[in-house]
């Protein structure tokens, strides 16, 4: 190797400028997953006020119009600045290894792509400390909500969040290149790891849907600025349009965060079974079938808008289908355990754990997917719950299992086994608790987006509550166990660090040296 | 750069700024046409010029005013006639009464909404106040007028069409083209 990154020996700002102005892979990767941890603590800590707020009906700690800022900024910073950003991190490290590539095709745009977004949230999360306040019309920034009922520091969010598109559609173009033009010789398309098909997919998604992101929040800015009236029926516009634009955008969105995570867990299960992944041919089929009926299905969120009932029933139909692709990617990891000789390590019992409680949220996707029963549970807490179950028991058990999947691979050293299951029995049953209940209240008729509630919901959101700070907890044992990993952990040597892992990641020497492929490998 | 990396990048990168470009001009037109084909939202449509029809006597419909005001709009506004019951094909006109209770001078827009939505279409307005802004000074009143008629085609299970109006204070924005909204 000519030369390797400069270190803290090199002083600190050889130091600095290495992460400045790196465009290599795995310090881009490393950078992502960093700053979607630090959003991840920093919407947790949102959540955390949402919750502890909720412990009891009253107003205890914070008020209403605060609370509005608190679901809103944790639904954007989770979404947009914890699930994607590691992600997309997931991507940087492991696409080049797994298809056999020195770098990502576009270095430099890999920089910029990233060092955008630090600004994109200091933007954001300053607005809470400004005039007026945050952003407090939910996540989803329903117009007249956003428009003519919102604070002045909309037109930050605003800015924020066109930064934060330009920043992962570049992401995008530089997968699906690097995917394109850079793979091994052998490693044709039908050889890729599930990873890297998932992530290309979800890459073409991102590039159609951001935009139209992009778009929504520009009409929204001309609506409030400059006197137009995309959104404003007083002009002659429609505020239901909007819904439509970002509905768009928004259901595609849900599965750009869900399937890179099929991805993770279409890589782990086969590893811990001992078995190749069953079905691969049909998981790349179900996978861009899921990705293509994203686009047609975006009104099953506004089924209470007053749509006719024809509408209604193409997007009911159109939203079930999606449970068939969905059922054979669920089958293909059931069967690729059966008769496996399974161990279960911690990354192993976070992919269990996916497969079932993304099953049980899917479940309930059903369940909101029937425009009739829609209408009760249409804003309560049902949705809340139902979410939570893809988002969290979905991508974020998925990301949390491909860092101590991979965590030996990019470190060179084993983490604490013991700490890894503790923390995942305190998530697993923390979430549980959380989530199981939301249900109940949602079923119950209990509206989402509340800072107060009447009394008969008081018992199951105190539960919620505890499982909440016990989920929010296992996220710091995490944070440690990882740390310490690094810092402390028992050095790694073999480069298949486990013993089913398949794929060429696993061929490179652990660690992952900082140059890797330099001379591509041959496939057969 | 390699040129495979280049010409990728070009086409992604436009199909991105398609997309954008798709979201702002594209897709309100194209809702609008499509709620104006199947008469979703219940948008009428504009001056409609009259042709000479037979008056369907044997059929009876009962039209219904419905008047509301927007958010924080101040003005008194309703309905002269509640409820008329017309023949389909004959024109007929009905007044709307506001009154700006406020004091200072105002410009309001009247936004039309027909139920049900598949009587949209044969909602036929020949003269209309929504057609234009409405000024009126402070504490001044009008009777704003409306002549409609309705399609003798209007479909055979319509026997009651409520129209409703929403009144919106447009007074900051009145500089803007709103007379064309109907």
């Amino acid at each position: 190797m000519a030369h390797g990154p400069a270190t803290m020996a090199d002083g600190w700002i050889k130091y600095a400028s290495r992460w400045l102005f790196t465009t290599n892979h795995k310090d881009i990767g490393t950078l992502y997953l960093w700053f979607s941890f630090a959003m991840f603590i920093l919407g947790g800590a949102f959540a955390m006020i949402i919750r502890a707020e909720l412990f009891q009906p009253g107003m205890q700690l914070i008020n209403p119009e605060f609370f509005n800022q608190m679901t809103t900024m944790h639904g954007l910073v989770m979404v947009f600045g914890a699930i994607m950003p590691a992600f997309v991190g997931l991507a940087n490290w492991l696409i080049p290894m797994m298809i056999g590539a020195p770098d990502m095709a576009l270095p430099r745009m890999n920089n910029l792509s990233f060092w955008i977004l630090p600004f994109a949230f200091a933007i954001l999360v300053s607005t809470l400390f400004m005039e007026g306040g945050g952003p407090n019309f939910g996540w989803t920034f329903y117009a007249p909500l956003s428009t003519t009922y919102a604070p002045d520091t909309v037109n930050y969010f605003i800015f924020g969040v066109h930064i934060m598109g330009a920043s992962s559609i570049m992401g995008s173009i530089n997968i699906i290149a690097t995917v394109m033009n850079m793979r091994a010789p052998g490693m044709t398309y039908m050889k890729m790891p599930l990873f890297v098909w998932t992530w290309v997919i979800t890459a073409f998604l991102l590039v159609a849907v951001m935009p139209v992101l992009a778009g929504a929040v520009t009409m929204m800015l001309m609506d409030i600025n400059f006197g137009t009236s995309f959104f404003n029926a007083a002009g002659g516009g429609d505020p239901v349009l909007f819904q439509h634009v970002f509905w768009f955008f928004g259901h595609p969105e849900v599965y750009i965060i869900i399937l890179p995570a099929f991805g993770v867990v279409s890589q782990i299960i086969p590893t811990f079974s001992r078995k190749p992944l069953f079905g691969y041919s049909s998981m790349v089929y179900a996978t861009a079938s899921i990705a293509f009926m994203s686009f047609i299905v975006w009104a099953h969120h506004m089924f209470t808008v007053g749509m006719p009932i024809a509408g209604e029933l193409y997007f009911m139909y159109a939203t079930l289908l999606i449970a068939v692709p969905t059922g054979v990617k669920v089958f293909n990891w059931i069967t690729t355990m059966y008769k496996g000789s399974l161990t279960f390590e911690t990354p192993m019992l976070f992919s269990i754990a996916f497969v079932i409680l993304f099953t049980f949220g899917g479940f309930t996707g059903l369940m909101l997917s029937i425009a009739a029963a829609d209408m009760q549970y249409h804003d309560t807490y049902f949705v809340v719950a139902h979410f939570h179950y893809v988002m969290v028991a979905g991508a974020v058990f998925s990301g949390t299992a491909a860092v101590y999947y991979w965590l030996p691979k990019w470190c060179g050293k084993m983490y604490n086994e013991t700490m890894g299951k503790v923390q995942f029995w305190i998530a697993f049953i923390g979430f549980n608790i959380t989530f199981m209940p939301q249900h109940f209240l949602g079923l119950a008729g209990m509206p989402r987006r509340y800072a107060d509630y009447g009394l008969q919901f008081a018992d199951w959101n105190m539960l919620s509550s505890v499982g909440a700070f016990m989920y929010g907890a296992a996220q710091i044992l995490f944070l440690f166990n990882v740390v310490r990993t690094i810092t402390h952990g028992k050095p790694v040597e073999d480069p298949q660090v486990w013993e089913g892992a398949e794929g060429l990641e696993w061929t490179l020497p652990t660690p992952a040296p900082y140059h890797t492929f330099e001379t591509p490998p041959e496939v057969k | 750069m390699e040129n495979s990396h280049r010409s990728l990048l070009a086409k992604l990168l436009a199909f991105a700024v398609a997309m954008f470009m798709f979201a702002i001009f594209v897709l309100p037109p194209l809702y609008d046409l499509f709620c104006e084909v199947t008469g979703i939202g219940g948008k009428t449509d504009g001056l409609y010029k009259a042709v000479a029809v037979e008056v369907d006597t044997s059929r009876q419909v009962e039209v219904q005013f419905v008047a509301a005001n927007n958010a924080e709009m101040p003005w008194e506004f309703y309905p002269l006639e509640h409820r008329v019951v017309v023949h389909p094909g004959e024109p007929r006109a009905v007044n709307f009464f506001a009154r700006n209770t406020t004091g200072e001078d105002m410009i309001a827009q009247a936004i039309p909404n027909v139920l049900p939505n598949n009587a949209a279409d044969y909602f036929h307005k020949t003269a209309c106040f929504c057609f234009d802004n409405q000024p009126l000074a402070a504490g001044e009143q009008a009777e704003l007028g409306l002549v409609f008629i309705l399609d003798p085609d209007l479909p055979d299970n319509v026997n009651t069409v409520t129209l409703s109006y929403t009144l919106f204070d447009i007074t900051d924005r009145a500089t803007v083209a709103v007379s064309q909204a109907q």
